[in-house]
């Protein structure tokens, strides 16, 4: 019943469910007890840990790790959450290879960090399988405040309100809460629902209501907010996609790698989950990673990466880069498209060769045409539905300090707010820090 | 290749490695796969009086303590000597002596402090043809609560004693098993000797807890809810061995009694170590308890090429030599003066030497940008807690000042003299000690 690899055009059921099973298997398995202690007791207990400098949300490493070599893995779990409360995500999804591991000293020295996002899930998975939710709320202030956007900054802020004795509203413009954790991550991260049941967690802290398919534009203003909540966090992300500016980007067949993402971590059954033979992704980042990984998982005959520049510009980092070409995925380097070919849907991708003349990036003349089914744009997302009363910093939201904005009792947070990088783990740190503020002005 | 062949009190061995007395060594099955894997001698699970023999628990007998990844640092046991009846132990003695006559083979021995005891077991086991016998003086639990094992280690008095009894009724070579449960090991061993003793062995195992399980409140290994204090042994307990069998080796009253070293000892290193002390050979135990009697092929092969690379054709070439280096503290150069030194290039910034020194010791270390760690001279007293605690070997050592050079924590000039604390001045006890 299985189409095979080979069919051309962009079907569903390539792969048998036994396939399908162990490619969407966790990527990283979670360690057992042993293995937890054998990976901790590698930690040097270093002074000033340079892995808690390079966290963004400086979680206490050094001592998460000695948590758990003690036995105490809730313990550790209670050290990562109070600074970090979407610890369990994070631990699935943080780029650890750019962040604490590359600066963990046995890195330097081995070439062999300890495992720090592996055992940082180990300890989260324990507190969180028990059931039990270490935080409890202050005495409520009577002050609210709304959140806008679900995802981990937004649910970041929330807890830490709520925790703090706020009444917090989180609203959100898609059906479900938590954001990109709920439709960006990569399926194979973030196995088991993980997202809805860390989401269901957090909000056992109390004191949060979610209100999903509300969002600026449809149904909420920020002045609507402002009136009738006391603050105003914003963490309405990055909805917007950019565009190829490529002939023939409209044919069937041509798609936004981040919906083609959020559809496949959606699916109820994903062997009728359709995907092209031959895939090319465009683009340099974790989206056109994970949207090639997926692809091929999917049962894709070839999946391409096409990017405009070379290996170390990348924004996936190095890891990423080898686990999408230990999947099969070919990456191309240093071209751009051109033209999608296709007499009623792409059929061809037209790629053009690129080069660094006087440090602007150049197409070549030179092309290259490869087959392909199905193309998947991932060349950035931006800012979308933006209440003209915000200052932009480019074009983000313009912050300063906690990610207070130019409107007074607004703050903002998270990818759609300016400053730091576009991950989980600086959501969260955003969203953390913004709450500490509005707590603070609140109680002024 | 060196040649390991060990004589040790006229007994050969193909080498000094021996297997204790203990579970390993409890019947002839496993005595004959040890010295088919290679094992010089062994000290047969201790042997005790004729008639129903002990009975042991019937729940765990041991416990461990752990490193890293589980590995075993120390095991304690509550198991009493052998459990089987003495004619099938003499039997199997017997047969297994003449299969293997290259191999060292003596009978550990325990039965009451009696001299008719002892006079009716002798004969028997010198039928056994028997290489020696090994007093088992040591036992820490069960035997010693019926006056034997330990209980009689502990007294000196006994020991000369029950040793006399058995060099006047057997007459091949008398090893006395000493038992770490007492405050100077120097006392039984003089015992040991002044009874006619051919040898000491030592140490065996120490009185210990390892555990409580903080759930049902019962130290481990626990029966039914209750524990008993067991014997310590293993990797852990080598430290301690050492510095009493090198105090036994550097004692006038005992100078000259050959030793036969026992004690965590786990590699060629630590039996080399053990040797250079003063033993003649080695017994062991846990180790082969652990990862099973192919160990031996490690330790032959180790210390045969440590003994090339130094020139030994013998083992007993190096029995001893670090004997003379072993002194009281008050006889240490305190005119030698070191410094840490960290190694810029190996040093991988963990900062568990500042930590270390910083908070616990004499603030000698530095922090600088970009988590540089150097060593302040001025305070530094060469404690060397930052070797202790660095994880990069070699990364941080101890360099000895030059005579003549100024340490620059006292503002002194370093001498060149030799002088210890009986001659310095802060000691009010410096003129007697002249």
């Amino acid at each position: 019943m299985a189409h095979g690899q080979t069919a051309p055009g962009i079907l569903a059921g390539r792969l048998s469910s036994e396939e399908i099973e162990t490619n969407f298997s966790d990527l990283h398995p979670p360690y057992a007890p042993h293995e937890a202690a054998v990976a901790a007791d590698r930690c040097y207990f270093c002074h000033d840990a340079p892995c808690v400098t390079a966290c963004p949300t400086d979680i206490d490493i050094p001592l998460f790790i000695r948590q758990i070599q003690g036995g105490n893995p809730e313990g550790a779990a209670e050290t990562i959450l109070s600074q970090n409360i979407l610890g369990g995500m994070c631990a699935r999804v943080c780029p650890t290879e750019t962040l604490c591991e590359e600066v963990c000293v046995r890195e330097v020295a081995e070439g062999k960090p300890v495992e720090i996002g592996r055992l940082q899930r180990f300890a989260t998975d324990v507190l969180m399988g028990s059931g039990e939710h270490p935080f409890m709320r202050a005495e409520d202030t009577g002050k609210r405040v709304a959140v806008v956007g679900a995802g981990p900054a937004g649910l970041a802020c929330a807890h830490r309100l709520a925790m703090l004795g706020h009444q917090v509203t989180i609203y959100d413009a898609n059906s479900k809460p938590g954001g990109l954790n709920e439709y960006g991550i990569a399926a194979y991260k973030a196995t088991n629902d993980f997202a809805q049941a860390e989401v269901d967690w957090l909000l056992r802290i109390g004191g949060i209501s979610v209100e999903c398919n509300a969002a600026l534009g449809n149904g909420l203003t920020l002045e609507g907010l402002r009136e009738a909540f006391d603050a105003v966090f914003l963490a309405v992300g990055l909805a917007g996609v950019n565009a190829l500016r490529a002939q023939g980007e409209d044919k069937p067949g041509v798609h936004h790698a981040v919906d083609f993402i959020s559809e496949v971590r959606q699916a109820d059954d994903l062997l009728k989950h359709p995907v092209g033979r031959h895939v090319v992704v465009i683009g340099g980042g974790m989206t056109a990673i994970d949207a090639a990984v997926k692809s091929k998982l999917l049962g894709a005959e070839h999946v391409t990466v096409a990017y405009r520049r070379g290996a170390s510009a990348m924004g996936a980092s190095k890891f990423e880069q080898d686990l999408a070409t230990s999947k099969g995925v070919k990456l191309m380097f240093n071209v751009q498209p051109r033209q999608v070919h296709g007499e009623d849907a792409a059929t061809e991708i037209e790629l053009e060769y690129t080069a660094s003349v006087d440090g602007t990036l150049q197409g070549t003349g030179e092309s290259v045409r490869l087959p392909a089914d199905q193309v998947l744009k991932a060349i950035g997302q931006r800012l979308e539905g933006v209440p003209d009363a915000l200052h932009l910093n480019g074009n983000k939201i313009a912050v300063i300090g906690a990610g207070r904005t130019s409107v007074e009792g607004v703050w903002a947070g998270g990818d759609c707010a300016a400053g730091g990088e576009d991950l989980t783990v600086t959501a969260v740190a955003e969203g953390r820090d913004a709450a500490m503020d509005i707590d603070a002005v609140l109680r002024a | 290749m060196a040649d390991l062949t060990t004589d040790f009190l006229g007994i050969t061995s193909p080498n000094p490695f021996w297997l204790a007395s203990a579970p390993p060594t409890d019947k002839e099955y496993n005595v004959r796969r040890a010295f088919e894997a290679g094992w010089g001698g062994v000290v047969w699970k201790t042997l005790g009086a004729e008639g129903p023999p002990v009975v042991n628990v019937n729940g765990p007998r041991y416990g461990a303590i752990y490193g890293a990844d589980r590995r075993l640092l120390g095991l304690n046991n509550i198991e009493l000597i052998t459990d089987r009846p003495l004619e099938v132990n003499l039997e199997e003695m017997a047969r297994v002596k003449a299969d293997y006559p290259d191999r060292a083979l003596i009978a550990s021995i325990m039965v009451p402090c009696e001299e008719g005891a002892w006079k009716a077991i002798l004969p028997r086991v010198a039928e056994t043809g028997a290489d020696g016998i090994e007093l088992n003086f040591g036992c820490p639990h069960g035997m010693s609560e019926r006056g034997m094992g330990s209980a009689v280690g502990q007294v000196p008095e006994y020991i000369e004693m029950v040793t006399r009894w058995c060099k006047k009724y057997y007459d091949r070579p008398v090893i006395v098993k000493l038992t770490p449960n007492i405050t100077d090991v120097r006392k039984p061993a003089a015992a040991a000797k002044n009874g006619g003793a051919d040898a000491v062995s030592l140490i065996n195992t120490i009185n210990s807890i390892t555990s409580v399980n903080l759930d049902t409140m019962s130290p481990e290994p626990s029966i039914d809810g209750k524990g008993s204090h067991g014997g310590y042994c293993g990797p852990a307990v080598k430290p301690i061995a050492m510095s009493m069998v090198s105090e036994i080796a550097r004692n006038p009253d005992t100078l000259g009694l050959p030793i036969s070293g026992i004690g965590g000892i786990t590699t060629w290193r630590d039996a080399a170590e053990f040797i250079s002390l003063g033993c003649g050979n080695v017994q062991v135990c846990t180790a082969a308890m652990t990862y099973g009697f192919k160990i031996v092929e490690e330790m032959a092969t180790g210390l045969s090429k440590w003994m090339d690379e130094k020139g030994h054709t013998n083992v007993r070439d190096f029995v001893g030599q670090a004997v003379p280096n072993v002194t009281d503290w008050q006889y240490l150069n305190l005119n030698y003066i070191a410094k840490a030194k960290i190694d810029q290039d190996q040093c991988i910034k963990c900062g568990r030497c500042y930590a270390a020194c910083e908070d616990t010791s004499h603030q000698a270390i530095s922090m600088g940008a970009d988590r540089v760690f150097e060593v302040i001279d001025e305070e530094c007293v060469a404690c060397n807690l930052c070797v202790d605690v660095c994880p990069v070997e070699d990364c941080i050592t101890m360099e000895q000042m030059q005579p003549g050079a100024v340490d620059p924590r006292t503002g002194k000039r370093v001498e060149e003299t030799y002088a210890n604390w009986t001659m310095h001045p802060n000691n009010p006890m410096a003129k007697a000690a002249e």
